[in-house]
This record gives C-alpha cells, sequence and structure tokens, in this order.
C-alpha cells in the first residue's frame, strides 16, 4: 500500500532573503530532483518573492553534529550517527500513549 | 537503568526551563511518539482542510473572493507541508504519515468532517475555525520541540489574515441583502458548536493531556482555550449583528467570562469515529488524489534516477530545461 | 447589477483585451479545480500558484476592459454575466483537466505560446497592454519552464507516463493550432497595433515543442486538424458548464455585492 519505492527524497531549504546576510534553514520538502526542489521550494518557501536566493541540499547529504557533552540532553551511549531523515523504528503504539 | 532515570530526569528539568528540545537531543520515547501523533495529525488536519474551502473555489461570485480563497487554501497547503516537515525531524516519513491518514490510524481534526454548503460557510470557516485554529495555534508556538514551534510561528503569522478575511466575509453579508444575511446568520448556525467541539473534551476526559502539559507540549488545556475563543468570539458576532445558536450562552460578570450551553459529546464522538457526514468524502477524495498521483509521481522519480546515472557516466552532460 | 454589455458591440480594442482576459480565466478556473487533488503536496502547491497567476492576469485584463466600456462597469460584470457566446477564449483554455499528463500538456501548450504573446504584447501601440505584458512575462516564463519540465518528466520516465503523456499531447494538439489561426478579435486587433499576427508565432513556437519534445525522447508531433471557434465565440460544449458553475452565485444575486 506504502509507496515508498516510488518517495520522491527529501530535501532541505535554506533561503536568503533579499536583503540577508546569510541563508536560514525554513525548512524540508519532497521533489524528485534539484530542479523540481528549487522550484518548489520557491512556490512553498517564498511565495516567489523577488531577489531571493534559495539552496536546496538533498536531506541525506547532511550530517548534523551531536549536541556536545555539557548538554543536558546529551546522551553518550547514544552512538548512532543522527541522520535527517534518522531510520528511527518507532514501534506501534500499545494502549495509549 | 540508573543512567536512563537520570536522563528523563534531565529532560524534564530542560523542558520546564523553558529550553526547546531539537531533533538530535535524547528525548523520551513517549514524548517522540506523541509528537509524531499530534504534529502528523495537524498537518493531516491542514491538507484535508483544505477540501471543505477547496469546494467554493469554482463558485466563488467575484474574481477578488475566487483569487482569495484559493490563496487561503493555497496557504493551508503549506501550512500542511511545514508540519509534515517538522514531523519528520522526528524520525516518520511522509509516506507513512500518508498511508495512517488513508487506512484511518491517524486522526484530522473532526470539523473538516462537515459539509460547506453555502458561500457563507467560507466566512464561516475563515472567523470560526480558523479562529479557534489560532487559539491553539498561539499557544502551539511556545512547545516545547523547535521544529515544532518554529512551524507553529510560520503558520501563526499567516492565519491571522485567514480568520480576518473570513470574518470579513460574514460582516460584509451580515450587512447585505436579506437573503445574504440569512445565509450568513445560517452558516453561524451549523458551524458554531462543531468549532467549540474542536478544542476537544475537558481535559480530565483526555488521558493524554496531563502528560502533553508536563512535558510543555501543550501549553494550556482545551477548556482553557475553548472559553479563550468564545469570550473572544461573542462580541464579534454581536458586533455584525448575528445571533450565536446557544440559548444559554451569557455574560457572567462573577467570572469575567461567558457561560454556554452543554456540549453535544455524542456528535463529537460520532464525528471522530468516522460517523460524520463527510469523512468518508474527505478520505476518499485524499485516497483518489494519491493513487491517480502514483504514475505521475513514478515518472518523476524514474526521470531523476536516469538523469543521476546519465551524470554518473559523463558528468558534463547535463540537460538545460 | 447597473451593467449590461450586448457582446458584439464592443469595439476592436475592447473586444481584443476581454478576449485576453477570458483565456487567462477560464485556463485559471480549470486549474484552480486541481487545488487539493494534486499528486502530491509540493505540486498542488505549485500549480495552484499558476491557477492564481492567471486568475490575477485575468483581473488586470477585466479591469482594464471594465474601464474601457465604463458606465460603471466592473471587472466582475465581464466575468460573471457575460454568456458563453461573448466568451473569445481559445479552445485549449476550456478543455477538461484529465489527468496530470492532460492538464500539463494543455498548460504546455498554451504556456509556451502566452510567453512570446507576452513578449509581443511589450511592443504593442496600448501602454496599458505594454504594461500588463511586461509584468506578466516573467511568471509566464515560470509557467511555460514548469510545463515543460514536466513533459520531460513524462516523456522521459516510465513507459506507462510516456505512454500517457503521447496521448495527452496528440489529443491537444488540434486545439492548440487555434492559437496560430486568426480571427477577427486578433486580426482586427494586430491591424490597429494592440496585438500581434499569431500566425507569426506559430515557428518560433513549433521550434520551442518540438525542442522539449526531444528532450523528453518524444517522437515530433503530427498536428492534425485545427479546431477552431472559441475566438469567435463558438465554443465547445465544456463552455457552457464551466459558466454554468462559475457564474451560478454571482447570477443568483445579481445585486448583491460578495
Amino acid at each position: 500500500m506504502s509507496t515508498t519505492t516510488h518517495q520522491w527524497p527529501l530535501w532541505e531549504v535554506f533561503v536568503r532573503s533579499k536583503n540577508g546576510l546569510a541563508h536560514k534553514h525554513v525548512g524540508s520538502l519532497h521533489a524528485p530532483d534539484s530542479e523540481m526542489a528549487l522550484k518548489n521550494a520557491r512556490d512553498v518557501y517564498t511565495r516567489r518573492s523577488e531577489g531571493i536566493s534559495i539552496w536546496v541540499v538533498p536531506s541525506a547529504a547532511i550530517t548534523a553534529s551531536s549536541p556536545d557533552e555539557k548538554d543536558p540532553l546529551f546522551a553518550p551511549s547514544d552512538d548512532k550517527v543522527y541522520r535527517h531523515p534518522t531510520f528511527y523504528d518507532i514501534p506501534d503504539e500499545v494502549g495509549h500513549m | 537503568m540508573g543512567e536512563t532515570h537520570s536522563l528523563e530526569d534531565r529532560f524534564q528539568a530542560f523542558v520546564e526551563a523553558e529550553n526547546k528540545v531539537e531533533p538530535k537531543h535524547w528525548m523520551p520515547d513517549g514524548y517522540r511518539k506523541t509528537l509524531v501523533r499530534q504534529i502528523s495529525q495537524h498537518a493531516h488536519s491542514e491538507i484535508v482542510g483544505m477540501l471543505p474551502e477547496a469546494n467554493w473555489i469554482t463558485r466563488a461570485p467575484s474574481l477578488r473572493a475566487k483569487l482569495i480563497l484559493l490563496a487561503k487554501v493555497q496557504d493551508e497547503a503549506g501550512h500542511g507541508l511545514y508540519l509534515y516537515s517538522a514531523a519528520e525531524t522526528l524520525g516518520t516519513s511522509r509516506d507513512q504519515m500518508i498511508d495512517d491518514l488513508h487506512s484511518g490510524k491517524a486522526k484530522y481534526s473532526s470539523i473538516f468532517n462537515y459539509p460547506t454548503l453555502t458561500w457563507a460557510d467560507m466566512g464561516a470557516i475563515g472567523w470560526l475555525v480558523d479562529g479557534a485554529a489560532i487559539a491553539n495555534q498561539v499557544m502551539l508556538c511556545r512547545t516545547s520541540y523547535g521544529p515544532y514551534s518554529r512551524a507553529m510561528v510560520r503558520i501563526c503569522k499567516e492565519e491571522s489574515f485567514h480568520q480576518r478575511q473570513g470574518f470579513e466575509i460574514m460582516m460584509h453579508l451580515a450587512k447585505g441583502t436579506p437573503e445574504q444575511k440569512a445565509m450568513a446568520q445560517d452558516a453561524l448556525n451549523r458551524w458554531w458548536w462543531p468549532s467549540i467541539m474542536m478544542f476537544g473534551p475537558s481535559d480530565d476526559q483526555s488521558p493524554n493531556s496531563a502528560q502533553s502539559m508536563k512535558w510543555r507540549i501543550k501549553r494550556k488545556s482545551n477548556d482553557e482555550l475553548r472559553q479563550e475563543f468564545i469570550d473572544k468570539t461573542v462580541p464579534q458576532a454581536e458586533f455584525i449583528g448575528l445571533t450565536i445558536p446557544d440559548p444559554d450562552l451569557r455574560w457572567n460578570e462573577e467570572t469575567g467570562h461567558y457561560d454556554f450551553g452543554t456540549i453535544n459529546w455524542t456528535e463529537f464522538f460520532d464525528v471522530i469515529a468516522g460517523n460524520g457526514p463527510c469523512n468518508a468524502e474527505r478520505l476518499a477524495a485524499r485516497q483518489k488524489a494519491h493513487d491517480e498521483g502514483a504514475w505521475v509521481r513514478e515518472a518523476a522519480a524514474a526521470y531523476a534516477a536516469k538523469q543521476a546515472s546519465r551524470s554518473a557516466r559523463s558528468p558534463a552532460q547535463t540537460h538545460a530545461a | 447589477m447597473t451593467f449590461r454589455m450586448k457582446w458584439d458591440t464592443c469595439d476592436p480594442k475592447t473586444a481584443y483585451v476581454l478576449h485576453l482576459a477570458d483565456d487567462a480565466l477560464i485556463l485559471g478556473q480549470r486549474l484552480s479545480a486541481w487545488c487539493g487533488h494534486g499528486p502530491i503536496l509540493e505540486q498542488d502547491i505549485a500549480l495552484t500558484n499558476v491557477a492564481l497567476d492567471l486568475i490575477g492576469l485575468a483581473r488586470q485584463y477585466y479591469g482594464y476592459a471594465a474601464e474601457l466600456i465604463g458606465d460603471g462597469c466592473t471587472e466582475n460584470d465581464l466575468a460573471f454575466f457575460r454568456d458563453s457566446r461573448a466568451f473569445t477564449n481559445h479552445l485549449l483554455c476550456e478543455q477538461p483537466n484529465g489527468h496530470w499528463g492532460d492538464t500539463l500538456a494543455r498548460q504546455f501548450f498554451f504556456d509556451t505560446f502566452h510567453f512570446f504573446q507576452l513578449e509581443a504584447l511589450q511592443q504593442s501601440s496600448d501602454e496599458r497592454l505594454r504594461h500588463i505584458a511586461a509584468k506578466a512575462i516573467k511568471e509566464t516564463s515560470y509557467h511555460a519552464q514548469f510545463s515543460a519540465e514536466w513533459i520531460i518528466r513524462m516523456g522521459d520516465g516510465t513507459e506507462e507516463s510516456r505512454s500517457k503523456i503521447t496521448q495527452s499531447l496528440r489529443h491537444f494538439a488540434p486545439f492548440a493550432l487555434e492559437l496560430f489561426i486568426p480571427a477577427q478579435v486578433d486580426a482586427a486587433a494586430h491591424d490597429l497595433g494592440f496585438g500581434p499576427d499569431v500566425s507569426v508565432l506559430e515557428s518560433d513556437w513549433k521550434e520551442k515543442i518540438q525542442s522539449i519534445l526531444t528532450i523528453a525522447t518524444l517522437s515530433p508531433l503530427e498536428w492534425g486538424f485545427p479546431k477552431k471557434g472559441g475566438k469567435s465565440g463558438v465554443h465547445s460544449e465544456h463552455h457552457g458548464y464551466i459558466l454554468a458553475e462559475m457564474q451560478s452565485l454571482a447570477r443568483a444575486y445579481p445585486d448583491a455585492t460578495w
């Protein structure tokens, strides 16, 4: 039933506004390729304003840093490389959550 | 297991200090699961919510109204996208979330199972449904999960515009011809109770609420939000000369709030269970769009794969569209 | 509703502006029906943006036509109170959406023409038309790129998509030919300097279409026998239903404002 075999990959979108200094991460979207990703990003995240620079990057190409050791939620036992999207398996809920 | 115990405590202290939880932070399993469910259902609500309003785009009575409605429904699509995007940071996938919606495993807001019968419904939905959503959404801007809170900030900016447009439609109708005024009153009559049901039952009936409040996912109770909405909306109805269909509605000087009549929770639970006027139609429309779009998605994916292997073979050759 | 217009008493300029408006409105109306039903959310948003652009453009043109007519005429009078025989949109614009391939094939033909038309309108003897065209051409070039990219993905995608898009293109080809056959409304506009000789646009258009088909690995099109009449107010049977849906509420309360 699921169409994962035809899933369009996830892209992260970064936008620098007309007078902005740097690209900011604004969200993600699914697109089949970079050209469509760029067009869709323009439609969704900029509502087609002028003078905007957009970067789209496959989410799988992004490596994110872990919280450092001093962070209260740093979990030293968790040595999974967290890529976005993660392949974290969430089992079905048992009863109510 | 001593380690896990102290992580839970640290997590609790972290959220109580109003910090934002980010995708790479450790989080309790229950926190992650609750958020996946809540954010994805919120996203589904935006997407399914497009349908009752999209119903009137082709019949809008003026060009400006057509444009505004089309833009509003498109905004809702965008909101759904921001929310799916936030949910995906927690490890679920768009495909999984869509499957859960279509299978009935995931829910969406009950309000969208009601039919839109007249143009005045466009006003009522903007005014009441978006109005109710705003109360919830402003609260969620302070939710503890970073990506969700940031999505909500973006959504809230766009949402207030929608509510104003809805109210303006109602106001204009109420001041219009006798038929238009009757149309507006009729829409209010049909949409009032479902709108206040949107906030859900009292929290003492919602087992999830207490934990959600503890984790700072939820910041206000259902009853608080509902009261806030009613207090804000009653004067608006009075201002435009429409009557809220609740004979028990009255201002309570002592409490500083409006008292209101008993909500028919049976109707709410019937609709949630799939027996509302339009549940089947809404899901069928979504399923149909998904099924009929399969060949399109496959085509684009196939093309992308071909392009990738072409550029792997000869990096210089990519077409210019 | 204070204004009623006789459909056959327009001066050539007003008639031409209405023709431009009608194309944008009817096509925008068709596209808006996709809202909430696209193959994936991102594409739903993209196609709806095209609809928004077209309806916005229609408003520009209807607004201008209303000014030319005067007498309190409004854009809504023109969009909601003219009958089918008064509309001079191309037949292509009113054809049904069908599936995604059909819609994008229709767009591909029209958007590509639209680009060349607006390019020519930037040289119109009419200042307002020059201004409207200058603003619209950026969006239209974007629409044309979007449609072309979809033709490529469907043509060079799967066997199923190739088969479907081939059929769609073949189906709409005869309707596309009307774009380049002058009728009274656009021939008169050309004679007076407002608009282009559309027959002259055909070769550039066909070249562009063909170049995209080649990239899409699709065979050259056989154009078939032209379908025409839309520009003369002689529409297909679809047109009446489009107007019935679009105009019904406005016409039910002719004295109301919304």
